[in-house]
């Protein structure tokens, strides 16, 4: 009774019109951790683009980083009679209460890009270590064979090992074979260039430049590593990052980055659209196109979609320009005879 | 310290803490040289362990002056990460678009504005301490998360690259001054080194000071003036790498001559941070300015009733630590080809460990310049080894901590058994 009366007033108030204006359209709420971030913004597009094409209704609110207003503003959603949620965590172990209030009035939840180690919701992400063998790969088809140096994430970030996980899968039968040796491997704290820059300097000095090829797990590890080969002459070499930092896709049309692994998040958001109107609709979780099961680093088995996300390389830069991620004069600054840049 | 050695040392009036840490360093350099299979005492990884060392120790010496005057700067990496950030910015963003990409002045203005800024926010910390009395602890914490985000701010979290070619040869190898130029450097520094214990002598006769025989004089020119050299060798002894020269040949479209080679001589980082070495030693020891600092640090009381300023005087030291700042900045973004926000992070805590284990007493009152840039080194040396042996991270990071403390209590022991400060 009452949070009818509330609910009225709230339409009353103009919030929410659409949503009860027919009751067959679905509404979906979205609530985001830090939208003051930029990144989240192109996140919210997808989603309105494919909200849109199924001709649904967009609610959302904005926790400010805080956990404590995140569940407020889950409760208010729910309030507002959405169908479907997505959330993105503020903090995945305290979101507990906001999931309890969804089930309560049987709504669906997403978890958007940050793991809730909850089986009552969906986690869609892009997958680590899909990333780390794809840079593996791009580095290994230029660069069959010879010295590989490893450079890291951050030792306190379980991504890291993630990521290094997923290019040993790759490597394992030419490291086995012989073709390739493993000359030297380093953690990165912080993820920080610098350190990045100071590992590989010693790397090269105790391996005497005997380096063919560097796997680093980020872009910023990978300038630092581009900055400590450019003072031996040996930019050039493949490196591996991931991304799409513009620094790092300018080194890639210049040539001294081989790959930098691509997340289009506008790829994650338009997922998470179509996930939610189909999860609204009555679909169940397992019943998802590409649904898989996914055991968390805490044991947990949750419904999930891991996205490929996108290596881009020399070949394939025309990606990040049609998708407006970066604007041509910063990606071809400097960079003479190719073809993306003409 | 005992028998002929111990004499020795002390005609010779050589600082007994700066030969341990000399030693210190030698002793380290050795154990990694082994470890590494020969590779450490390479001037290869001596003219890298310098490099990686001059952003540090160029903040390390301003540290000095704010330890001693019994203040703390939490904030210098923030600071570094701001400026850095902003130099950035105004040499890719702004200045190409009125004086076209690559303008020899371009760099000359970032860094100006650089410096400009380094001061202000340094002597802004500075006005909060001295004048309105928070502890610098509190301004400076608060200056580490204000100036970290700032950072983040002015690019939104993206890396700005590349950056100016003339502004990274501030920072890294490809900024050097060539073999002809460091011999001639290590000359006239020869010849000043051999002037100033000339006068140093002469002013102590006169004044009727008690002076080391002339054969100690002797000896000790002939030390400074065999490390110098010894120094310059090592600089000149790294070549160029072939691929580098081979490039460069090509770019002018001729071919490299057959067994060419050239050495790298001094970097102009390393340059700086002697620079900045000479000019501080002598700000502490021969200006006003200098023996207020050790004054204030010595007894605050006194040197108030004594009537120095010491709230102005707070100021200008954290003032002077911010341009130092924007120094290092120059330098590490310079070095590394980009600016990124994440630039400087954990450099404050370097910082002041470099000038903790050179001597620098959190006591205030007492630290020496040299001091704070040997141990900037030796931490450096530390860290570059064990990552060339293979260390992981996290426990080059426990090792290091434990070093920290372990030349603290040394220092500690060496202070109650000479009875100095």
């Amino acid at each position: 009774m009452h949070k009818s009366i509330i609910a009225a007033a709230i339409v009353a108030a103009g919030f929410s019109t659409a949503a009860f204006a027919d009751a067959h359209s679905v509404t979906v709420g979205v609530s985001w951790s830090d939208f003051q971030e930029e990144r989240w913004k192109t996140d919210e597009a997808a989603m309105l683009g494919a909200l849109e094409a199924a001709g649904a209704e967009y609610l959302s609110a904005d926790a400010q980083s805080s956990a404590t207003k995140q569940l407020a503003d889950v409760e208010s959603l729910i309030t507002q009679g959405v169908d479907a949620l997505i959330i993105l965590a503020q903090d995945g172990a305290s979101i507990g209460p906001a999931l309890d209030a969804a089930e309560a009035a049987g709504i669906p939840v997403i978890g958007y890009d940050r793991l809730i180690e909850d089986p009552r919701a969906f986690y869609l992400t892009f997958d680590n270590v899909e990333v780390g063998r794809m840079q593996a790969q791009a580095v290994y088809d230029v660069q069959p064979e010879g010295n590989y140096v490893f450079i890291k994430g951050s030792p306190t970030d379980p991504n890291s090992d993630f990521l290094r996980g997923g290019q040993q899968e790759v490597l394992q039968a030419a490291i086995d074979s012989g073709a390739i040796t493993v000359v030297g491997e380093a953690y990165t704290d912080g993820w920080q260039p610098a350190n990045a820059q100071r590992n590989m300097e010693q790397i090269l000095t105790q391996t005497n430049n005997e380096v063919d090829a560097v796997v680093a797990s980020n872009d910023g590890t990978a300038g630092g590593v581009v900055a400590a080969l450019a003072a031996q002459g040996m930019d050039g070499i493949p490196v591996s990052g991931q991304d799409g930092d513009h620094a790092a896709l300018n080194r890639v049309a210049l040539g001294t980055q081989t790959v930098s692994v691509w997340k289009d998040s506008r790829e994650l958001g338009r997922n998470a659209g179509e996930i939610a109107v189909a999860l609204a609709g009555g679909t169940a979780m397992t019943d998802i196109m590409g649904a898989a099961e996914f055991t968390s680093p805490g044991g947990v088995t949750v419904n999930s979609m891991l996205l490929a996300p996108q290596p881009i390389t020399q070949d394939n830069l025309n990606l990040v320009l049609e998708a407006g991620w970066i604007a041509k004069d910063v990606l071809c600054q400097g960079v003479t005879g190719l073809a993306v840049c003409e | 310290m005992s028998g002929g050695l111990g004499n020795l040392i002390k005609t010779l009036q050589i600082d007994t803490r700066l030969l341990g840490m000399i030693g210190a360093f030698i002793v380290i350099s050795l154990v990694f040289h082994v470890t590494t299979g020969g590779t450490f005492l390479t001037p290869r990884n001596l003219f890298t362990l310098t490099l990686q060392t001059a952003s540090v120790a160029v903040m390390a010496t301003g540290m000095v002056f704010v330890i001693v005057t019994r203040n703390i700067d939490l904030s210098i990496g923030s600071m570094l990460g701001i400026i850095g950030m902003l130099m950035g910015v105004i040499q890719v963003q702004i200045l190409p678009d009125y004086l076209g990409f690559g303008h020899p002045s371009i760099w000359l203005i970032t860094v100006a504005i650089g410096l400009l800024l380094g001061a202000l926010i340094g002597g802004f910390q500075g006005w909060l301490i001295g004048y309105l009395t928070i502890p610098s602890f509190i301004v400076t914490l608060g200056g580490l998360l204000i100036w970290r985000g700032g950072a983040w701010w002015v690019s939104k979290g993206t890396t700005i690259s590349p950056l100016d070619p003339n502004f990274v040869m501030l920072g890294g190898a490809s900024g050097t001054i060539g073999v002809t130029a460091s011999w001639a450097l290590a000359v006239v520094g020869s010849i000043l080194t051999i002037i100033f214990l000339i006068n140093t002598r002469r002013k102590h006769i006169d004044h009727g000071f008690a002076v080391k025989p002339v054969w100690a004089e002797y000896a000790l020119g002939a030390i400074l003036v065999g490390a110098i050299s010894g120094i310059t060798a090592i600089m000149n002894a790294y070549l160029v790498p072939t691929r580098i020269l081979e490039r460069r040949f090509a770019a002018e479209g001729l071919e490299m001559p057959e067994g060419y080679t050239e050495a790298y001589g001094f970097p102009i980082s390393v340059l700086i941070v002697l620079f900045v070495a000479i000019a501080m030693t002598i700000v502490a020891k021969k200006t006003r300015f200098g023996r207020y600092i050790f004054a204030m640090g010595g007894n605050p009381d006194a040197a108030e009733l004594s009537g120095i300023d010491t709230r102005w005087l707070t100021v200008k030291v954290f003032a002077l630590m911010g341009a130092l700042t924007a120094i290092a900045a120059v330098i590490a973004s310079a070095r590394l080809g980009s600016a990124g926000s994440s630039l400087g992070e954990l450099d404050e805590l370097r910082v002041i460990a470099a000038a903790v284990i050179g001597g620098t007493a959190l006591a205030g009152g007492v630290g020496t310049i040299y001091g704070a840039i040997l141990g900037a080194l030796i931490m450096q040396a530390l860290v570059s080894g064990m990552g060339m042996v293979g260390v992981d991270s996290p426990l080059q990071n426990m090792i290091v901590g434990g070093v920290l403390i372990l030349a603290v209590w040394i220092d500690i022991i060496y202070r109650r058994k000479t009875g100095d400060a």
